[in-house]
């Protein structure tokens, strides 16, 4: 691999915080002129034996698919905003986003790490299996929709039906969570830090025992964040509907 | 026959004995009827269109000696690597889950000895479908159980479903007695729950966001493998103009006698369009789009036989896939287990219960018993022959109207026996020139 | 399906620089659809000059000099200007919008009006955006308020007629993201009530009915709830008026919105990528509409 020769040091801003980020990359892609697919060609070109190196994405502009499908030991710095699944059916890399992301970011992970430092949009980590997803803003509708055991911690609030199907995984909401949450959930452990505004079909409060505080406080330490695990609430599946009872019929 | 009606005794068209039926069983239960298989009521269909053989205008071609070719390439629109088939009969999407890994097995068996693709399902890939595949189509489902970018990559080909002609509309089901720990770990789920799928995908909704699902389908395969957009057949004509425009290389329109695991009887019996009416429409729109053939059409939903795979070619298809068809070549309604299914309330031809798990051929099971039942190399080879001859059937059409390949039927091959399936399949009504709704008929 | 914009300029300075801004945010639209586009712009000095009213007319058969000459003709409208621009042409007078609208009609029965007003032109048509971004001289626009479409044709066809924007009534201008469910219903029971319609497509039925609403004295917001609780479907949704800019999604809220604020403008895009060119976006209150909340903005 070849690329990972042109070693640059720069100094770019963060566009959620103003501040000023310094990051050293052994790889630098400006989507101002290469095209997505060169980007994301690249990152899959890179050899296993080649060892972890970090790559830098600037002027990502909004623009979908953006380090996607990767399997390797890579960190990729996206210095801006980004759009459509972002990240997606992510193995073993760490991405971060210096921005907010679109639609599906990290959709289908299964393992590794993105961390958004702005909001996400819609169906975050969605069908996730595995990896760890940090969202430091908010998120809107259907975070962890239909999430297969990857770990979410939102810092800021979630939108309506996230965690809507949730069969497996954490997702830990520092703010608030909109309408239906968890809603047709199976297995999946949801924790709230703030307000619900209703829980979905067959979601039911459970109670916070050690083990989960523990837990907690691991995911809440994994992401970076001090938020107090006591502070939370445990939400889970009544499991009700998990074979059909003419009583509950309503329900479907 | 009827001893009742000499009594003065009448049934009711209406309130026939199934409906009846019907009615108390959901006033004794209070759930609907969920069965597997397509739909089962009366429907214009393939038997209702008849080919006209050469004679004097046309020449026909010798059988066994003259060229009539078989052969199809799917995607090569966009792909690096498109799918080239022996046989333009393909094997539909079925899970396993629904089936056990020895009817995937089969089905990969049969598929490969003819040169033909099998389709996996909802929840994944599995290892028997793999090593048993030649050219295997890996289905991206609303639910993505068991969805694994590995197993993206594995593929050969990757089938975006929107929806399937059993229930377009409607998302899948699985019930518990099917979610053993297999399939439970393959779906993450936990054992012996009555599965739900979603009807749409989690991440995009529409034709403009699947353009972008397509696109990152495509770069995370960098280019290489061709993807195909399902829907069941409802409004063929628009939807398969939006697949085409979100980035299609493959639609697949699956009529309303297409098959499904588990569905709702009421969905299956009264949604979507019959197959005959939908490929006109499918065809219609690409060609409007100019893209006839340039972006193939596979047709599936109750194709049965070589003269409903030509049919189906001369109406414009580039290929079928088969389902229920495919698993009654592996042994489903075997008459020699006729007593087995009257045990379970059915009979050998009727049985339908795909859901329950409980299928003596040991194919739609997830029962470890039951599931020995079926021989994966004696099976795969029956679906063998069944390929074959199909095949075989629809060239001994084509080279009657004089064609070399499959694909050079035309319409103008066809006429229709009845009036519905001349408005349908937009056909003259046989031995006259009148297209149902066509001005200005000629001779 | 679509993709859609809107920009609403609150300074002043920008106003020059209106068309080419949404000239970009239009493009990077596109990829959302190909079969038409359209934008609604308000405030341009050419196409809605002051102390005049302006009329769009689709596919005019004659040049747009002659045309004048015939709709100056046809009413007592006072001196007629008109440009070509694509598919449309802009017929300004000075004379209310009603009288004016009435000549160019009666100048060419039949034809599809697809704006009047004071301060706006809607400029539509067939083909790609790119190619009809020049055909509108998009780039030279300005003005203080634009909204923007790109379609991909669900069900109704591919005409000039069927793009959008739709503007249906005086200074009203709609855009949408999505498909409504139950529009052929709502349609009927706005023909029973008189309404005519110019088009198949579902969105006319959704700027009908707002404008139905405006006429019998509902404002923007209560006639976007009106259409909440009345339409199924999934739609986001750009209104604008001769004052304000309204945002709404449905209940599901899958079709993509995004908003951005800062105090020289309000931006609403189907994704942030049409944003990203627009002075200041860096530092600009970036948020994604909650379902069935009317998020308005008046001048």
């Amino acid at each position: 691999m070849g690329a990972l020769t042109d070693v640059t040091t720069d100094v770019t801003t963060d566009v959620t915080t103003g501040a000023a980020a310094t990051t050293t990359a052994d790889v630098v892609v400006d989507l101002a002129t290469a095209q997505v697919r060169e980007l994301n060609a690249r990152l899959h070109a890179v050899a296993p034996a080649a060892g972890p190196s970090t790559w830098r994405v600037l002027h990502p502009a909004g623009k979908h698919n953006i380090a996607v499908g990767l399997d390797r030991d890579l960190t990729v710095e996206v210095e801006g905003h980004v759009g459509y699944f972002c990240a997606g059916m992510n193995q073993q890399a760490a991405v971060v986003v210096h921005g907010n992301a679109g639609n599906g970011v990290a959709e289908n992970m299964m393992s590794g790490r993105v961390h958004v430092r702005g909001n996400a949009s819609q169906a975050a980590g969605a069908t996730a299996h595995g990896g760890l997803l940090v969202i430091d803003g908010d998120t809107s509708a259907r975070c962890g929709i239909s999430m297969k055991g990857v770990d979410i911690v939102v810092g800021g609030s979630v939108g309506h039906m996230s965690a809507f199907m949730a069969q497996a995984g954490r997702l830990v909401v520092c703010g608030d969570a909109g309408d239906a949450l968890g809603d047709s959930i199976y297995e999946a452990r949801l924790y709230v830090r703030g307000s619900v505004k209703s829980l979905g079909a067959d979601c039911v409060e459970k109670e916070v025992r050690a083990e989960h505080l523990a837990e907690l406080a691991g995911l809440l330490a994994a992401a970076g964040r001090d938020e107090d695990p006591a502070q939370f609430r445990r939400y889970g599946s009544a499991r009700t509907l998990y074979n059909f009872h003419v009583d509950n019929a309503s329900a479907y | 026959m009827n001893d009742f009606a000499s009594q003065g005794l009448r049934e009711s068209a209406t309130f026939d004995r199934t409906t009846i039926a019907a009615i108390q069983h959901a006033a004794r239960t209070g759930i609907y009827d969920i069965r597997g298989g397509g739909a089962k009521r009366e429907l214009p269909h393939f038997d209702d269109l008849l080919f006209l053989g050469a004679s004097m205008s046309r020449y026909p071609l010798e059988g066994y000696r003259e060229r009539c070719d078989t052969d199809v390439v799917l995607g090569a629109r966009n792909a690096k690597f498109p799918l080239h088939l022996s046989t333009p009969v393909t094997i539909a999407g079925m899970s396993f889950g629904a089936l056990s890994g020895r009817a995937k097995e089969a089905l990969g068996r049969g598929a490969s000895e003819v040169g033909t693709s099998t389709t996996t399902g909802d929840g994944g890939m599995t290892e028997e479908e793999r090593g048993q595949s030649k050219h295997l189509v890996y289905q991206y489902l609303p639910s993505r159980y068991g969805m694994n970018p590995d197993h993206l990559r594995a593929a050969d080909a990757i089938e975006v479903v929107l929806g399937q002609g059993a229930k377009p509309g409607g998302g899948g089901m699985l019930l518990g007695q099917k979610i053993t720990e297999r399939v439970a770990g393959m779906r993450t789920l936990p054992v012996g729950v009555d599965q739900r799928s979603a009807c749409r995908h989690p991440d995009w909704t529409g034709p403009d966001d699947l353009a972008i699902k397509i696109a990152e389908l495509r770069e995370i395969t960098d280019w290489e493998k061709p993807v195909y957009v399902k829907v069941g057949a409802s409004r063929p004509y628009y939807d398969v103009k939006l697949a085409v425009k979100a980035g299609a290389d493959v639609v697949v329109v699956d009529g309303m006698q297409g098959g499904t695991a588990a569905t709702q009887d009421v969905f299956i019996e009264h949604v979507g369009i019959p197959t005959l009416a939908a490929i006109p429409q499918a065809v219609q729109a690409l060609q409007e789009m100019g893209v006839h053939r340039e972006v193939q059409l596979i047709v599936s939903g109750g194709v049965r036989n070589g003269a409903d795979l030509a049919k189906c070619m001369a109406l414009g298809a580039d290929a079928v896939a088969i389902g229920t068809a495919a698993l009654i070549a592996l042994g489903d309604n075997d008459p020699a287990l006729d007593a087995e299914y009257r045990a379970l309330g059915s009979a050998a031809g009727y049985y339908d219960d795909w859901q329950a798990g409980r299928d003596p051929a040991g194919i739609t099971t997830q029962d470890p018993e039951l599931q020995q039942r079926l021989d994966p190399v004696a099976a795969g080879h029956r679906l063998a022959n069944y390929l074959r001859v199909m095949t075989m059937e629809a060239q001994i059409i084509a080279r009657a109207c004089g064609k070399a390949h499959l694909q050079h039927l035309e319409p103008e091959d066809l006429v229709a026996l009845t009036v519905e399936a001349a408005a349908m399949a937009r056909l003259p009504l046989a031995g006259t020139s009148w297209v149902p709704g066509r001005a200005g008929a000629g001779l | 399906m679509c993709g859609i914009a809107g920009l609403h300029v609150r300074d002043s300075a920008l106003f020059p620089h209106l068309g080419r801004l949404l000239q970009g945010m239009l493009c990077q639209a596109a990829e959302r659809g190909t079969d038409a586009a359209g934008v609604g712009i308000y405030g341009d000095p050419r196409l809605t000059p002051a102390g005049r009213s302006t009329v769009c007319v689709l596919d005019v058969p004659v040049p747009a000099g002659q045309a004048a000459a015939l709709v100056d003709a046809a009413g007592e409208v006072g001196p007629v200007e008109a440009v070509a621009a694509g598919q449309t042409t802009v017929f300004t007078a000075p004379a209310s919008p009603e009288v004016l609208e009435a000549a160019v009609r009666a100048a060419f029965p039949g034809v599809v009006v697809t704006s009047r007003g004071n301060s706006l032109a809607v400029l539509k048509g067939t083909g790609h955006p790119d190619d009809l971004a020049r055909t509108f001289s998009l780039a030279d626009a300005q003005g203080w308020q634009g909204v923007a479409h790109t379609r991909m044709a669900t069900e109704s066809a591919v005409t000039s007629t069927g793009s959008h924007p739709f503007s249906v009534g005086p200074d009203q201008c709609l855009v949408h993201n999505g498909s409504f469910a139950n529009h052929a219903t709502i349609r009927r029971e706005l023909r029973a009530e008189g309404i005519a319609f110019d088009s198949d497509n579902d969105t006319e039925v959704g700027a009908r009915f707002v404008a139905h609403q405006l006429a019998q004295g509902a404002d923007v917001e209560k006639a976007l709830r009106l259409l909440c609780e009345r339409f199924d479907g999934f739609y986001t949704l750009v209104v604008t008026t001769g004052t304000s800019f309204a945002v709404v999604r449905d209940a599901i809220a899958c079709k993509p919105a995004v908003v951005a604020e800062t105090d020289a403008w309000v931006a609403m895009a189907s994704e942030y990528r049409y944003l990203a060119g627009l002075p200041g976006v860096e530092s600009a209150r970036i948020f994604e509409p909650e379902p069935e909340v009317v998020y308005a903005w008046e001048r």
